[in-house]
Formats: C-alpha cells, sequence, structure tokens
C-alpha cells in the first residue's frame, strides 16, 4: 500500500508502518523550508527594501499566531461544560472589549506600522537625489533588456539577463515593458514593481550584501513566462569598477572560428556584440556572454552544450522564443559558435 | 433643548455620520491625487495640504461625535436593551438610535484609517 502523506487516511496497520509512513512524509515537510533561504528568497534579505519586507512578514506571522492561538483558546474555553455560566453582562462586555475594542486597536496599530514602513520599502525620495541615473530595464518576450547609463566618463551601454550592482550603493531603476505586461522582481533585495508598456516605473534598491541572486519575472507574460528570469550579481565596489570599466571595449574582433561563424550565419542581424558589431539590438546584446550565469534568460546553466543546444531550436528549450530553429547548421558550425560565445569574458 | 426637530430624528440622522466619512475619504483622496499630480503648479506645499486634511479631519470627528450624541439621545441614554423590535413606534425610534450609535462608531474608526498616512508620508512619488 503506498504511503499517503497528507489527508485524513489512516492505514489499519501497525505503529511500525506508521513511523515507515513519518518517515516518507518528512522530506515532504522540509520541502517548504528550503525556500528560507537560497538565491530566490524574499525571508534571505540582502538589500534593505528586503530586510523591512521581511520583518514586516515576521511582524504579521507572529502576531497572527497570536490572535489563533487566543482565538482557538476562547473556543475551546466556551466548548467547555461549566456550573454556572458567565452572566449575560459580563458576556457583553467581552464581546465589547474583545470583539470591538481589540480588533479596532490591533488593525490601528498594523495599519500605522504597514504605512509607516511605505517609505523604506519603496523610497521614492531617494529618485530626486541628483546622483541617481536609472539603469534601464526593459521587460520583452521573454527575456530582459538592461541599458546602463553613462557614469564617470564611462559611456552608456547595453547588455541582458544579467543585471550587476555594486554593495551598499543606492540603484535606480526605470523599467519598461516592449510587449507585453512584465513584473521586475529580486526577491533578495526587495518588491516588486510592474513593467507596463507605454510607462516608466521607478524602483529604487540598495544591496547590503554581495551574491548572486535570481530575480523572476512576476507578472504572467506568456508561453514561455516561467523561464523567464535574470541574474543579479552583486559585488564589491571596486570588483564592480572594473566590471564597468571593461563594459566599454566590449569583445574586439580575434578571427576566431566561431566569430566568422557568428558573423556569416546572420546571428549578428539581431545580436550586438560591443567591438564587433555595434547596431543590432533586436535580440539580446551577447557582450561578454561567457561572464553571465544562464542561457535563455535563466533558462539553463550558461555552458557550451545548452548554448549549442538552444541556438539548433531555441523554441524547444523556450516555448514562443522569437529567435528561430538553426537546426538546418552543421553540428560542427554551431558548436563552433557556442565556444565562441562561452569564450566571451 | 433640542438641536434639531424631532421630526427629521429619523433615516437623516441614521445617514449622517457614514455621509460624513465619504465626504471626508473624497476630500483625503482627490486632494493628495491632484495636489500630486499638479506639483509644482499648485499655490502651497504638500505639508499644507496635510495641514489643511488634518484639519478636515478633526472637524469631520467632531461632526460624528455629535451625531452619536444625538443618536445616544434618541436612544435614550441607553436606558434599554437592544433589539427594540416591538412593532411601536417608540421601538422603532430607540432601534434607529442605536443603529445610528453603531455607525458613529464604524465612522469614526473608518475615518481614523482614512487619515493615517496623512501622518506618515511625507511626500509625493515621483
Amino acid at each position: 500500500m503506498p504511503a499517503r502523506p497528507c489527508g485524513p487516511y489512516r492505514p489499519s496497520g501497525t505503529t511500525a508502518r506508521s513511523t515507515a509512513i513519518h518517515r516518507r512524509a518528512l522530506p515532504l515537510l522540509l520541502i517548504p523550508l528550503s525556500g528560507c533561504s537560497g538565491i530566490q528568497s524574499a525571508l534571505d534579505p540582502a538589500g534593505d527594501e528586503a530586510a523591512a519586507i521581511y520583518t514586516l512578514f515576521l511582524v504579521m506571522v507572529a502576531g497572527g499566531a497570536l490572535i489563533w492561538l487566543a482565538v482557538v483558546g476562547l473556543l475551546l474555553h466556551a466548548a467547555r461544560r461549566r456550573e454556572a455560566p458567565w452572566s449575560e453582562k459580563t458576556a457583553g462586555r467581552l464581546i465589547a472589549w474583545g470583539g470591538v475594542a481589540f480588533p479596532v486597536a490591533v488593525l490601528l496599530a498594523l495599519l500605522a506600522y504597514a504605512v509607516w514602513l511605505m517609505p523604506a520599502i519603496r523610497p521614492w525620495l531617494a529618485h530626486s537625489a541628483p546622483a541617481a541615473r536609472p539603469i534601464e530595464v526593459t521587460g520583452e518576450q521573454f527575456w530582459w533588456r538592461i541599458r546602463y547609463p553613462a557614469a564617470e566618463g564611462m559611456p552608456a551601454f547595453e547588455t541582458a539577463n544579467e543585471l550587476r550592482l555594486p554593495v551598499g550603493a543606492r540603484a535606480v531603476f526605470a523599467l519598461k515593458a516592449q510587449d507585453v505586461i512584465h513584473s521586475f522582481w529580486i526577491p533578495a533585495l526587495g518588491g516588486k514593481m510592474d513593467m507596463i508598456p507605454g510607462r516608466t516605473n521607478t524602483l529604487s534598491l540598495l544591496p547590503t550584501r554581495a551574491g548572486v541572486f535570481r530575480a523572476p519575472c512576476a507578472e504572467f507574460c506568456g508561453a514561455s513566462h516561467t523561464l523567464m528570469a535574470f541574474s543579479v550579481v552583486v559585488m564589491e565596489p571596486e570588483d564592480y569598477a572594473a566590471w564597468r570599466r571593461a563594459q566599454a571595449g566590449g569583445n574586439p574582433a580575434t578571427g576566431s572560428e566561431g566569430e566568422r561563424l557568428f558573423a556569416g550565419h546572420g546571428c549578428a542581424g539581431c545580436h550586438g556584440i560591443r567591438g564587433l558589431t555595434e547596431t543590432a539590438s533586436l535580440g539580446p546584446d551577447l557582450t561578454f556572454f561567457g561572464q553571465r550565469q544562464t542561457v535563455g534568460a535563466g533558462t539553463l546553466a550558461n555552458t557550451a552544450e545548452n548554448v549549442a543546444r538552444f541556438i539548433r531550436n531555441p523554441d524547444k528549450v523556450k516555448p514562443g522564443a522569437k529567435m528561430p530553429a538553426f537546426d538546418m547548421l552543421p553540428d560542427g558550425d554551431i558548436a563552433a559558435m557556442a565556444d565562441y560565445l562561452v569564450g566571451l569574458k | 433643548m433640542r438641536l434639531i426637530p424631532k421630526e427629521i430624528e429619523s433615516l437623516w440622522t441614521l445617514f449622517t455620520a457614514p455621509t460624513i466619512w465619504a465626504l471626508h475619504f473624497l476630500a483625503c483622496y482627490i486632494t493628495a491625487a491632484v495636489t500630486c499630480a499638479k506639483a509644482g503648479a499648485v499655490p502651497f506645499s504638500f505639508d499644507t495640504m496635510r495641514l489643511a486634511l488634518g484639519l478636515i479631519t478633526l472637524a469631520a470627528l467632531a461632526g460624528i461625535v455629535l451625531s452619536a450624541v444625538l443618536a445616544w439621545r434618541q436612544w435614550g441614554f441607553g436606558s434599554g436593551d437592544p433589539p427594540h423590535d416591538e412593532p411601536t413606534r417608540k421601538d422603532r425610534l430607540l432601534f434607529q438610535g442605536f443603529a445610528t450609535l453603531l455607525l458613529s462608531g464604524l465612522s469614526f474608526v473608518a475615518v481614523l484609517f482614512v487619515a493615517m498616512p496623512l501622518v506618515f508620508i511625507g511626500a509625493c512619488q515621483p
């Protein structure tokens, strides 16, 4: 008989069997706990805004648990058989205090706390600071176009599907959408904000811990919505500055076989690589592609095999992707191009 | 001394407190929305608006308290116990008084909740 960890079903077996069931059920109980940390968890904050949301969450859970215990306690008390029931006057007083005064006071306190917290979660006054030039992030089906502004004499540049930020510096984002509504959400750094076609939404985040985080699209946007994510790499300021300086130069031509094939098969018609091709920006920019964590906007690990798989048939990896299949190319060509792209570091 | 004629101490007074709540809600939301949408074009600052809405809130609360006092009087200062469901003119009057008192309490709390952001929000979102 299969073990059934959930539901009221009770096998008529021995204690040994129910122990076995408990042992099998234990890993299932641990699954929700795995959400408490890791690269995509609001419960493991790495930024000021996320920390404020985490505190709010803890207060709500603890408060809700206390109230639940009190209500269940009252229920048990009311269900108990007793000699002399409460007088109508005492019961009326309990209802007035416990049913009216207490909820009003608690809701007033919770509302005050939440409204007081709002500027910490959405620090909009930070936007008007003169130094804050926004990083423009545009949601497209099913990837992220990221434009860094010119800063400290370094030119503006475009990248895709991976955001790099210095730790301890406030980042401001101008959020846009190309086709349908997407939503920008880095759970480890803060709350989410929608990206709406024809509109620019502004969000500000302050990363406080270096690390690599995952940011999923948080608004259903089509067949590959669940495969639309980007990586966020929060770096030490000096590492970030070095990375930022290197971006301007891009990947100049080396004359490799993969590079020749990349241009020859028309990839450069949609994908830009700074230093090699400048103009194309229909698809994701591929400059320094080898540095990225993933291929296909958070879909697969960034390895030559996965890149080859994506080139061969993007729609199989990512349903609804606009890039056409290149499965008519010889395997050798695809492998050479994949090696070239993974080598762009 | 009667503050209002006994004839209109009826359904009209029942609606007073929720009406004040509705008007206060509209005053707060419309004023804040217009002030932020026309930031720079309006001849007063955000803090002036907060102060003005704070005074409007006090006036609204005072109106609701007045409505509650009148309702309490209509209810006979709590002399009789609800539910007041006899088909008599007296019970109808007491029932309306009690309902008005409860609605005034609800409206008082609601106006406080609506006004809460005035205390904590200090600027428009750009």
